[in-house]
């Protein structure tokens, strides 16, 4: 059946959006419409679904929707994506997160773990990885193990090893993996002040404070209203002059917390938070 | 050789302008930016296949050389007339129904992120007939695709004439799936925007 030229009508997302709400407790509601279709309609077309199927299947069948999870939420990172933003976090944050007795940080929405790993080989070269603990969260369970492995293929290694130069770091990023054939695995000791455990911003609460909060390109996937949400969140989980870290092409838009956060780097999207 | 009656009328009362394009794209960007007048009173959306990692000039010469407001795709911005869209690279660029733009990094299409099948499609399921979508000189096929959703939803759709694109694989696949209302040389498709 092919689903792409027939196309899903609103009555029919919310209806999908209301069983897996009821029968698994996660809300899509709140999420972008365009993307929630766009991602509903390629995962009818991989597993050669009708929308009726899809629904009988999220219904009785409760492996499916793990990965039903996966192919829903967008799970494509890099290592070192967007340098410019890594650049100015070497110049703008790091200096300050220095003077902490320990710096603790959340990568929130952290899929398979690049992102993690990426902040612990920056700690390190900066001398900081010792007292620092990153917390790795996403809502999904299936990209949190591969995120724990820290093994990736040395391809992508490779495709990241441009990022890495732009950077300003020194050596390759290899140089922080053990190749075995196509397996790059992360060096042990960069795995050591890492933690990986499932957490939804949608729906659950603060579990720590923190002095960086790294979440870039999450919002994207969110409305507004959800994004002033999980701000909040953010907010009470940080330290205060805590950073927090959105995507590129992320802003902080509402009045209220543009009040709440200073803007550390408008370009990359860095903020810090004011007052207690 | 004046445009026809027909193809003037759907351009003047489409609402939204998407140009999409790839190697050898760019000149033709160019020209089309300068043409467009200040009254275009339609929202324009670029998406031209670009590298991520490097601050490219392409939004400062457009608008340098723009009589409208020029600005990259940023997350949740609303779509207005008399603007000027970019794509940003390394993200997809998504319509949303109530009129603003959605981001998405999910996987490249064609080797392309952004890919312009994503956003004309997105277009195609927002904007239906109310689009004039062009689709210019590329190495690729994307875009073919999206411009197909375009035409079947009633959008006009035109494809640079394979025959005067540096590169004409991006047209040659959209006319093969029969994606073009009119195939048009670069000289044309200026005349045409300037009609309105």
């Amino acid at each position: 059946m092919d689903v792409s030229t027939q196309g899903l009508t609103t009555e029919q997302i919310t209806e999908i959006i209301d069983l897996v709400k009821k029968v698994h407790g996660f809300d899509f509601s709140d999420y972008s419409k365009a993307s929630f279709k766009r991602r509903l309609t390629r995962v009818m077309m991989i597993k050669k679904l009708s929308f009726y199927d899809l629904k009988h299947v999220l219904l009785n069948d409760a492996v499916f929707f793990q990965n039903f999870l996966e192919e829903i939420t967008v799970n494509v990172t890099e290592m070192f994506r967007d340098p410019s933003f890594y650049k100015a976090l070497i110049s703008q944050a790091l200096p300050y997160l220095s003077t902490y007795q320990h710096i603790k940080i959340w990568s929130a929405g952290c899929s398979s773990g690049e992102e993690v790993y990426s902040l612990t080989i920056l700690l390190n070269e900066a001398g900081l990885k010792d007292k620092s603990f990153i917390y790795g969260t996403d809502i999904n369970t299936v990209v949190l193990k591969d995120a724990r492995k820290g093994i990736y293929s040395f391809r992508n290694v490779k495709t990241y090893a441009e990022n890495y130069q732009l950077c300003g770091l020194k050596g390759s990023l290899t140089d922080h993996f053990t190749v075995l054939y196509d397996a790059a695995t992360i060096h042990n000791e960069l795995k050591v002040n890492t933690l990986f455990s499932v957490h939804n911003l949608i729906s659950d609460t603060i579990f720590n404070e923190f002095q960086l909060i790294s979440c870039r390109n999450v919002f994207i996937y969110f409305e507004t209203q959800l994004q002033e949400k999980i701000l909040d969140l953010f907010y009470k989980s940080l330290c205060p002059h805590g950073f927090l870290c959105l995507g590129s092409k992320e802003t902080i838009r509402s009045d209220f917390f543009k009040k709440k956060f200073k803007a550390v780097n408008q370009k990359e999207n860095i903020y810090q938070k004011i007052g207690a | 050789m004046a445009p026809d009656k027909n193809i003037t009328d759907r351009w003047n009362n489409s609402e939204i302008l998407l140009l999409g394009g790839s190697a050898g794209s760019f000149k033709l960007l160019f020209q089309i930016i300068k043409i467009l007048p200040a009254d275009l009173n339609k929202a324009v959306i670029i998406i031209i296949h670009r590298k991520k990692n490097f601050a490219s000039e392409i939004e400062k010469l457009f608008a340098e050389n723009s009589r409208i407001p020029l600005f990259e795709i940023n997350d949740k911005i609303k779509i207005n007339k008399n603007t000027i869209y970019i794509a940003p690279a390394n993200y997809h660029t998504l319509i949303e129904d109530d009129g603003y733009f959605a981001l998405d990094v999910s996987e490249p299409l064609w080797y392309s992120k952004p890919s312009i099948d994503v956003t004309f499609e997105s277009a195609a399921e927002t904007y239906s007939d109310r689009c004039t979508a062009i689709l210019l000189s590329g190495a690729n096929q994307d875009g073919a695709q999206g411009l197909l959703k375009l035409r079947n939803a009633g959008s006009l759709t035109i494809v640079q004439d394979p025959n005067d694109a540096e590169m004409p694989e991006m047209p040659d696949a959209a006319i093969k799936i029969n994606a073009a209302d009119y195939i048009l040389k670069a000289n044309e498709i200026y005349e045409l925007l300037r009609s309105c």
